[in-house]
């Protein structure tokens, strides 16, 4: 017990029919990311940190929902949004309605570390990136083929819904999909989260945790999800770091991350019994997932979703990447 | 058998007891006023939600309340509204910021909850989806008051002599003036049947960064509703997202058995900064409790049974 560990995630909620070839690229980034991490880790970077540099990682690689290859708006622009805690002191940074910033999670750590807020949007957030002299993009930048694409089919899907929250009846114009999964209502093939996050805990027992985010395929511009939210996408304290992805609404109704960190402060659960707690019984109807460390240096991955694109690594050499149960 | 209850506030903050009459009158008679209300639509069976509404509605609508008209300004002069609203037994909930022109956040904030498959909504969409729906709204100098434009001077004017100064305090003649610092209104109802709900609004922090969202509209921080409990916080709003306020007193309550009253005093005394942060609350059983750590709190609550208080501060 005790030491470092690290856990990242793309998102929970996978579609059953995504093809080998994608699975393989998913777990080749989680597992760089997660190299990344430990490198770090190793030569003594601290957790929030570490946290914040697998995020820009994820955030930079086209492959996830954030930063580049960001889902779109209805509009096709990219609106993203982040949050990083820092549980020594929990201290908090959250960013939404992001469209030039190369680096959303850099931004979140900038508001925290060099603002006297812990919350910027929009124009207001994009006016601190500028003074702060961060990376800064033209919007196309984070717009990818794929999610061109993607975008297309969901407006597809939505013109055969009247009714957002009625799941299809065998949604005929939509992705070649078999599956009758679906998050937010609407089929996983186009609308799985893969979200991103990490979290860490360091030699010292600092617990840390960030989520990154492009937020819903299609989604109103203006909408804000779980990912800024703290409590709900993001949480730290003394005791764990935690980080969660699915669907947004059912996160932020549960304070999800928070909950995680509540049960074991007000229960004395351990971070085991604290994440199959709030996963079996916080998300109702709801489908997410989460990974979370303590300060003992432990890590889990819980998910009610099917499957979760993850990895984490502890500093007896445990490593695992996994996509599925 | 349990009855209605229903508390309300008008801001947690460094209110001097020496509040001038011409500021204190207007507010603890609106305090009454919005408390009539409350307990008239309950008492008329109106569920909890409709409850919580119209309460605040009526702040936002009231110009010496942080909140809709009379809502501090930012950096820039302008005003930024933020609302969010909770039912506790379907944890349905909704919330936006980043509104000029919307009179009344607090019902955006419920429509964004019916009418959207979504919970939060902010800036320029937001704004366009209120008029999508027809929202009542209206020029953005209506929320702007001559208050709101001195204490936003004097803010600017203690920052510069913060940043100058060396000495531990700045000279008292440049010491914020006590109401500069309130922040929220807020509302929670609970009926006869245990329904319970909470309904949070706000123009922020006076001199804050355009586009600085505050604890109000993050659910889980300034507002928070399940089964047992509905809260609503006010105070200094980085503290209390840190401290998932909201959510914790209810969390106390789940998860460690304590009661409504406890609870409440046990995030407010003991998980936040002293001086950042009060809140009302009720509990599915009928109960209320409206504990800060602040000088004073603009508060006042009625339950069923007869009792009903309105007041500034501490009572002991």
């Amino acid at each position: 017990m005790g030491g470092w560990a690290i856990a990242v995630h793309g998102g929970a909620g996978v579609d059953p029919n995504l093809p080998a070839e994608r699975q393989e690229d998913a777990k080749q980034l989680l597992t760089r990311c997660l190299n990344l991490g430990i490198v770090a880790l190793r030569s003594n970077v601290s957790a929030i940190d570490v946290v914040e540099l697998v995020i820009r990682e994820l955030e930079t690689d086209p492959l996830f929902n954030s930063g580049r290859g960001s889902a779109l708006t209805e509009k096709g622009t990219v609106e993203m949004e982040a949050s990083i805690m820092d549980g020594t002191k929990r201290r908090c940074g959250a960013v939404s309605g992001i469209t030039t910033v190369k680096n959303p999670i850099s931004l979140a750590r900038l508001v925290m570390d060099k603002s006297p807020h812990s919350y910027l949007a929009f124009s207001g957030a994009e006016d601190f990136a500028r003074k702060q002299g961060v990376e800064i993009v033209d919007n196309d930048y984070f717009v990818t083929d794929d999610n061109v694409g993607m975008l297309k089919l969901a407006k597809e899907a939505n013109s055969i819904l009247f009714d957002y929250r009625i799941p299809p009846m065998g949604c005929a114009g939509a992705a070649a999909t078999d599956s009758p999964i679906q998050m937010n209502g609407l089929p996983i093939s186009i609308y799985a989260p893969e979200t991103v996050g990490c979290v860490v805990v360091d030699g010292e027992g600092r617990c840390a945790a960030g989520t990154s985010t492009g937020g819903l395929m299609n989604k109103m511009m203006g909408r804000i999800g779980d990912s800024p939210l703290i409590g709900a996408g993001t949480y730290a304290s003394e005791l764990c770091g935690v980080s969660c992805t699915g669907e947004g609404e059912a996160i932020i109704r549960a304070t999800l991350a928070r909950d995680v960190s509540a049960v074991m402060e007000y229960k004395g659960l351990n971070l085991q019994e604290a994440v199959d707690y709030v996963i079996k019984h916080r998300l109702d109807e709801g489908f997410a997932g989460l990974i979370a460390v303590s300060n003992k240096g432990e890590v889990v991955c819980g998910f009610n979703s099917n499957g979760m694109f993850r990895g984490c690594a502890t500093e007896d050499g445990f490593m695992e990447v996994a996509i599925w149960e | 058998m349990v009855g209605w209850a229903i508390a309300l506030h008008g801001g947690a903050g460094d209110i001097p007891i020496d509040l001038p009459d011409e500021r204190r009158i207007p507010r603890e008679t609106a305090l009454r006023h919005c408390l009539d209300l409350g307990v008239s639509a309950l008492k008329s069976g109106k569920p909890p939600l409709d409850v919580a509404e119209l309460v605040v509605r009526e702040l936002e609508n009231h110009p010496d309340f942080n909140a809709g008209k009379g809502s501090v300004l930012t950096t820039q002069g302008t005003v930024e509204m933020e609302a969010s609203i909770m039912e506790g037994n379907t944890k349905r909930c909704g919330a936006v910021s980043g509104l000029t022109t919307v009179v009344n956040p607090i019902s955006l904030a419920r429509l964004v909850m019916e009418k959207t498959p979504h919970i939060y909504l902010a800036f320029d969409a937001a704004e366009a989806f209120a008029r999508a729906h027809g929202v009542e709204t209206v020029d953005p100098s209506h929320f702007i008051t001559p208050e709101n434009i001195a204490r936003l001077k004097q803010a600017k004017e203690f920052n510069r002599v913060q940043l100058d100064y060396t000495a531990p305090t700045p000279p008292k003649e440049l010491e914020n003036s006590g109401d500069s610092q309130i922040g929220t209104v807020g509302c929670v109802a609970v009926d006869s049947a245990g329904n319970l709900a909470s309904a949070t609004s706000t123009g922020g922090y006076v001199n804050k960064m355009v586009g600085r969202i505050g604890d109000t509209p993050v659910i889980g921080a300034g507002t928070y509703a399940n089964h047992l409990c509905a809260v609503s916080a006010t105070g200094k709003g980085e503290e209390i997202i840190r401290g998932t306020v909201a959510r914790d007193v209810a969390a106390l309550m789940e998860y460690k058995g304590l009661s409504l009253t406890e609870a409440a005093a046990y995030v407010v005394h003991q998980s936040v900064p002293r001086g950042s942060c009060g809140l009302v609350a009720v509990s599915a059983k009928g109960e209320v409790t409206m504990p800060f750590n602040t000088t004073g709190m603009f508060r006042a609550c009625a339950t069923e049974d007869g009792h009903s208080e309105i007041a500034i501060w501490p009572n002991n």
